[in-house]
This record gives C-alpha cells, sequence and structure tokens, in this order.
C-alpha cells in the first residue's frame, strides 16, 4: 500500500537519483559464478578470481575478523539509525508522510537483521555482537549522533545520509564475502527508495512557503557535512590517514573503492540534484573543475569528525542509552518466549513417549 | 553477560506459484511458529511471496568444502548425461 | 461508487440528511480507531523487545494507517465536504475524534501492547467479516482488504499472550496485570452509539454489541492456552469516545501529531 505512492514529484532530471539506480546492483546479483573450477581450500585464489568466499571456506582469521567488525558496526547503524528519525514518527505532517516513515524506519530494522544474519555466518551470535554494541566495543556510523530537529531533518537524511550510504553499499554488492554481498544486494534494493522519499520531501519543502523552504535549506547547512564524514577519513594522496584498513580490505575485496573516491562520486552526484532541488549546498568552494571532470570541494572539519566519533556528538550518550534500556526492557519478554519454547518442546516429547509407549 | 541466542532459522521462500522455494536469509525466533512470522515480516514485505519454509539451522545437514573433490568431481567427466553430448543430423526435428 | 453507497444509505433510512451524517460520523469512528491504534503502534519502533518485534509492529501500523487513509479519503468524497484525508486526521479537534479509548492510552509494556491488540483485533475481525457484507460498496472493498490484515494482527497478539501467560513468572503476572490494565477499556468497543444504531440499520454498518460474543469467546480460548485468568470486571468503564469525549492522553497525542500542519495553514507537505 506504501510502496507504489512515491513517485509524484516532477522528473527532477534525466540519469539515475542514486547508485543503486545504475544496475550496479543487478550486475552483481548476477555475478557468475566460477567456484567450481577453484580449489576452495585455496582462499587467496579464490580471492584473485574475484570468486566469493562461503562460511565454511577456509579464510584467514583476520579476513574473518575484519569482516565481523565491518558487518557488526554496519548493522548497529542501522538500528541506531532508527532513532533519529523515529524521532518524528509522531509528527510526521500528511498520512502518506507518517506511512512512508513507518515502513522507511522499519527498514532500518529489516536492514539490520540481513546484517546480523551475514555477520553470524562468520560464527558469532547476534547476542554477542550487541553485547559489544552496548559496551562500546563496536561502533555504529557517526552520523547518527546529530538530532533531527525539524521535519526537513527527514527529507536531508534520506536524501543525503541514504545517498551517502548507497554509495558506499553499492561496491560491497560484489563484496569478497558472500553473504555480506547478498546482505547488500537485498539492502541496496529497499535503500534506493529511501532516497527517493528523502529527495521528495525536500523537493515538497522547496515548492512550499518560505518558511518551509528556509527549513530545508536549514537541515542541509547542518547535513551536508556530516554526510560528506561518513565516507570516513582520507584514506588517498599526501592526506592519508595513517593506519586505516582501506589497503587490507581493498586486497581482500572486502571493499572496492577509496574513501576519497566514493566522497567524489557522492559529491559529483548530489551537486547536480541540490541545484535542481532548489538548494545551497554549504560549501564556498564547492566548484566544477573543467580539467578534473569532476566538483572540487571544501576541507570537512575533521577535528569535528574524530570528536564526534570518540563520543562528544550531540546525541550519543543518548542514542546509546535508549539502545541499551530498550534492550534491558525486552529482557523479560526475550526469557518468556525461550521459556515457552522450553515447555512446548517438552510437552512434544512427553506426548510422543506417551504415544510410543501405548 | 551475554544471554542465549534464540534459536536461529533459515528462511526459504516461494516467489510465486510454480516456482521453489528459494533461500533468502535467516532468523532468529524462539520456536518455529514464530519464526514463520517472522520471516513474513521479514523478507515478504514487499510482496516477495506466497509461500515460506523455516528449518532450524542447527538441523540442517551440509556437505563440507572439504568434500568438493569427491562430492562434485565425479560428475565432471560424465558428460553423456547432457543432450548436447549427443550428434543428431540437423533436420530431425523434435528431438 | 460514493453517490451510489449515500443512497443505498438514504433509502434505507429514509432521511438523506440525517443517514449521511450518522453514515459518515459511523466511518469516521471506525478511521479514528484505526488511524490513532497506529500512531500507538508505531511509538514502538526501536523500543521493541526484539528487532523482529519492530518489524512486526512497524507493519501492523502500518496496516492500520492504511485502513484508516483509504476510510478518511472515502468519507471526505461523500461527506459533501471535500476534505482530504490529512484535513480529516490533521485538522479536526479532539472533540471531533470519534475513537475509542482503549487505542489513545499511553503505551504501556510490552504486555500491555500485546493485551491491548488481542482485544482490539478480537474486535475489528469481527467488525470487518461483518462489513464485508456492508450495503456500502466502497466500504466493503475496504473491509474485504482489512480482514485480512486484522486477522495476522489477532494472531500475533494471540502468539504472544500465550507466549507471556505461559512463560516465566515474571512475564505470567505482567500479562496477567495488563489484561486487568485494559479491562475497563473493553467494553466500550462494543458499545452501540446513536451512529452506529443508524449505520446498521441502513445496512451499512454492524452493531457493536453484536460483536462482543465472538470476540470474547476468542479472548476466552487464548486465555485458557494461556494458563491465564480473566480479570474481575473493573468498576469504572471508558466511555464516550464516540462522542468525541476522550481522556487525557488524546490531547497530548493530538498535540504532537498535528503541531507541524497547523504550524503551517496552507502548507503542503
Amino acid at each position: 500500500m506504501y510502496g507504489n505512492d512515491f513517485g509524484d514529484f516532477d522528473d527532477p532530471g534525466a540519469g539515475p537519483l542514486n547508485a543503486a539506480d545504475t544496475g550496479e546492483v543487478e550486475a552483481a546479483a548476477a555475478h557468475a559464478d566460477r567456484r567450481a573450477e577453484l580449489d576452495l581450500s585455496d582462499f587467496d585464489a579464490i580471492i584473485a578470481a574475484d570468486q566469493r568466499i562461503e562460511p565454511r571456506d577456509a579464510m584467514p582469521e583476520e579476513y574473518r575478523q575484519t569482516l565481523i567488525r565491518q558487518i557488526a558496526q554496519h548493522a548497529h547503524s542501522e538500528i541506531i539509525g532508527m532513532q533519529p528519525e523515529g524521532n518524528w514518527l509522531t509528527r510526521a505532517p500528511s498520512l502518506r508522510r507518517k506511512a512512508i516513515l513507518i515502513a522507511k524506519v522499519q527498514d532500518e530494522a529489516g536492514h539490520g537483521l540481513y546484517l546480523y544474519s551475514a555477520a553470524e555466518t562468520l560464527g558469532i551470535t547476534r547476542e554477542e555482537l550487541l553485547d559489544r554494541l552496548h559496551n562500546g566495543k563496536q561502533k555504529y556510523s557517526s552520523i547518527f549522533n546529530y538530532p533531527t530537529l525539524t521535519w526537513a531533518d527527514i527529507g536531508a537524511i534520506g536524501w543525503l545520509v541514504d545517498g551517502a550510504a548507497i554509495m558506499n553499499q553499492v561496491p560491497l554488492c560484489r563484496c569478497s564475502y558472500g553473504p555480506y554481498a547478498r546482505a547488500m544486494i537485498r539492502t541496496c534494493k529497499e535503500e534506493s527508495f529511501h532516497q527517493r522519499q528523502g529527495f521528495e520531501a525536500l523537493w515538497d519543502l522547496m515548492r512550499g512557503t518560505e518558511a518551509q523552504q528556509a527549513m530545508a535549506q536549514d537541515a542541509i547547512n547542518r547535513w551536508w557535512w556530516p554526510a560528506l564524514a561518513m565516507f570516513g577519513p582520507r584514506d588517498t594522496g599526501e592526506h592519508a590517514v595513517k593506519g586505516g584498513h582501506t589497503a587490507q580490505s581493498m586486497a581482500w575485496g572486502i571493499k572496492r573503492f577509496s574513501n576519497d573516491e566514493l566522497r567524489q562520486r557522492f559529491v559529483d552526484m548530489t551537486v547536480p540534484q541540490a541545484e535542481r532541488l532548489g538548494l545551497k549546498l554549504p560549501d564556498p568552494e564547492l566548484k566544477w573543475n573543467e580539467e578534473r571532470g569532476h566538483y572540487d570541494f571544501g576541507e570537512i572539519d575533521w577535528d569535528e569528525f574524530w570528536r564526534v566519533l570518540k563520543g562528544d556528538g550531540a546525541c550519543n550518550a543518548q542514542r546509546m542509552e535508549r539502545r541499551v534500556t530498550s534492550h534491558k526492557q525486552g529482557a523479560w519478554v526475550r526469557d518468556a518466549a525461550a521459556a515457552y519454547a522450553a515447555k512446548s518442546e517438552g510437552r512434544k516429547a512427553a506426548a510422543s513417549n506417551e504415544g510410543s509407549a501405548a | 553477560m551475554t544471554e542465549p541466542t534464540q534459536p536461529l532459522f533459515e528462511v526459504f521462500v516461494r516467489a510465486k506459484r510454480g516456482l521453489s522455494h528459494v533461500h533468502v536469509g535467516s532468523v532468529h525466533a524462539p520456536d518455529a511458529t514464530m519464526a514463520v512470522r517472522n520471516a513474513r515480516d521479514l523478507y515478504t514485505r514487499r510482496q516477495e511471496g506466497v509461500s515460506i519454509w523455516v528449518v532450524e539451522a542447527s538441523d540442517i545437514t551440509a556437505s563440507s568444502p572439504d568434500e568438493k573433490d569427491s562430492f562434485f568431481d565425479p560428475a565432471g567427466d560424465k558428460v553423456y548425461r547432457h543432450p548436447t553430448f549427443y550428434t543428431v543430423p540437423e533436420d530431425v526435428e523434435y528431438l | 461508487m460514493s453517490s451510489d453507497t449515500e443512497t443505498t444509505a438514504a433509502t434505507a433510512t429514509g432521511g438523506p440528511a440525517t443517514a449521511g451524517a450518522a453514515h459518515t460520523a459511523y466511518l469516521l469512528g471506525l478511521a479514528d480507531d484505526a488511524l490513532i491504534y497506529s500512531h500507538r503502534l508505531s511509538e514502538w519502533l526501536t523500543w521493541a523487545p526484539m528487532l523482529e518485534e519492530d518489524m512486526a509492529m512497524a507493519n501492523i501500523s502500518l496496516d492500520l494507517i492504511g485502513q484508516a487513509r483509504s476510510i478518511y479519503t472515502y468519507v471526505g468524497s461523500i461527506d459533501g465536504t471535500n476534505r482530504t484525508e490529512d484535513d480529516l486526521a490533521y485538522w479536526r479537534d479532539e472533540r471531533e475524534f470519534r475513537n475509542v479509548h482503549l487505542v489513545e492510552q499511553r503505551r504501556g509494556d510490552f504486555a500491555q501492547e500485546m493485551a491491548r491488540m488481542l482485544w482490539f483485533a478480537a474486535y475489528q475481525k469481527g467488525l470487518y467479516a461483518a462489513l464485508s457484507g456492508s450495503a456500502d460498496a466502497q466500504l466493503r472493498a475496504i473491509a474485504v482488504k482489512a480482514l485480512k490484515e486484522v486477522r495476522y494482527h489477532y494472531d500475533h497478539a494471540a502468539q504472544w499472550a500465550v507466549r507471556l501467560g505461559d512463560g516465566t513468572g515474571e512475564s505470567h503476572d505482567k500479562m496477567q496485570a495488563a489484561l486487568t490494565w485494559v479491562a475497563p477499556y473493553v467494553a466500550e468497543l462494543f458499545s452501540d452509539d446513536a451512529n452506529s444504531v443508524a449505520a446498521a440499520d441502513a445496512g451499512v454498518g454492524v452493531l457493536p454489541s453484536t460483536l462482543q460474543a465472538a470476540a470474547a469467546s476468542a479472548v476466552a480460548d487464548v486465555l485458557r492456552e494461556a494458563t491465564l485468568e480473566a480479570p474481575a470486571d473493573s468498576r469504572w468503564h471508558a466511555r464516550g469516545g464516540r462522542e468525541g469525549v476522550h481522556s487525557e492522553p488524546m490531547g497530548y497525542l493530538l498535540a504532537e501529531m498535528q503541531h507541524l500542519p497547523r504550524s503551517h495553514p496552507g502548507a503542503a507537505w
């Protein structure tokens, strides 16, 4: 019912709205399986042939740990990401927007579940992963430590944050680890709706009253730089941050493009959309560079990036507290379900024993 | 302390009548009854299916990658099992 | 379609003006129940006891908001006001909302939610089954679709009521307490008011009182399986929702839900 009424804005311009619309996801889904020709005990040969590693294949312990960390943090981001958007569920300004937002926040939970499932194939349980989130050993995307202050923030998150997330995730559809790649294919197809609804929400605001336009611009002013920071620290050129995981992850086929490459692609794809929306991106240095064939843009405030990453963002404490409280409050329900399952098993066993005795 | 894990169920969905159930992922649930419902809410919210199977993951017995050679390679040279192996005159129909 | 149904209702009762008003008031009661409960269920997102339950609550919330939107849109097209679904949801004041008190109560614990859902879905199951034979063709179509949805809601609440009731000692006590909490709000679901009487007379609606026995028996079956006891009847009962007399939480709910559009009159979203 909510799936078929998102597209009634004017044509926002030619070309795909996001990387999930470019056919890359379909191409990844159609990836040819040539594993039959390979020696499955030879991890390096599988990686070199651009084939997928599956759960029971031999793999280096560091590869397994890297994936567990990355997939878990991705999953944590999805479920913490429910909070800033959930903040507007009860205040969505129309029934259509309300239904869309419920469906979107629900999708974040769903994507979290796809990802936790993928992580579990590596030999770790969801409970352990949640523990690591709750005790701060694993992180989630810093973007969700920013507050959603107005309705336009919901549009900005959909358009910019989901847009950036898709840019990151589409290459992951070709990730060397099969279960992660499959979870990403599913997720990317669904995220495409997220970015579109965000764009559409802003589109409507920008065609609305002056106050609505100001609301939209204010949201973009606050979300643009954090969205760019989502791609992570610089990992190419002279300013590359030392000690990152990029090189190893690329060698393992987990990561396909550098943070800086993906960030550039995102900027290039987003600037024309901003122009179409009538929104001004808050970067005086943003301009087309004919020579490079890309947009130049200003420097991210990396001090802020590291500060928020380390816990000093507007909502770090609030997001974690809510997550932990919610988990604790649900414990008695989970216990009850487990107790009931055990009792039912017991009753079933007793009934079949009686049956065989008779 | 880590609380005990709810059992993991593998989920298979029939996309439409006439097709096989295909593995789509997994869900946690306290029991099979709830697993089917959880799978419905997670894997078919965009009309992806008309039927769902769940199987407790621990009940699945799988072949091992170590057994790949002895399991699957012996089928490799039985080319006569495939229709393309046979040469027939081009002008014979329905063959 | 809308003029047909108006005629059907009017012919059956013999007076277009009154029939129209009672007819639409009856429909608004159905829609308001669905919207307000959808709103309360959406508050569970991020607070559910497990992620799978976030998914389930969201699905149920979406079904209900879908029901509300269909009925609002229909009402706006037949009551002569040309109001949109959003006019009806965001621009009516509290006294104009016709939902029962049950659905407007603040979100409690998970047991309370399952107790509320069990009763509400048991009621809606009988309701939409009956309305699948309504003389109002549009309402009939809405009911046929909604019936499939609310059967699932009922199953969901019943599954959980059984697991909580027959789970641990703690969950049993919480579920038993939840049944006591919900009890005073149940009677209102099955109370006939002037609009439902008129709608039932016209063949458009169904008398809520006729749905009580089946719903109560369905709930009793669940409680038995759940090793729970029916709570003693409460001294007070909620009443007045169908006439727009609500309980205190309703004002806060509407303030939150309606504030944005009302802060920007004339704006589209």
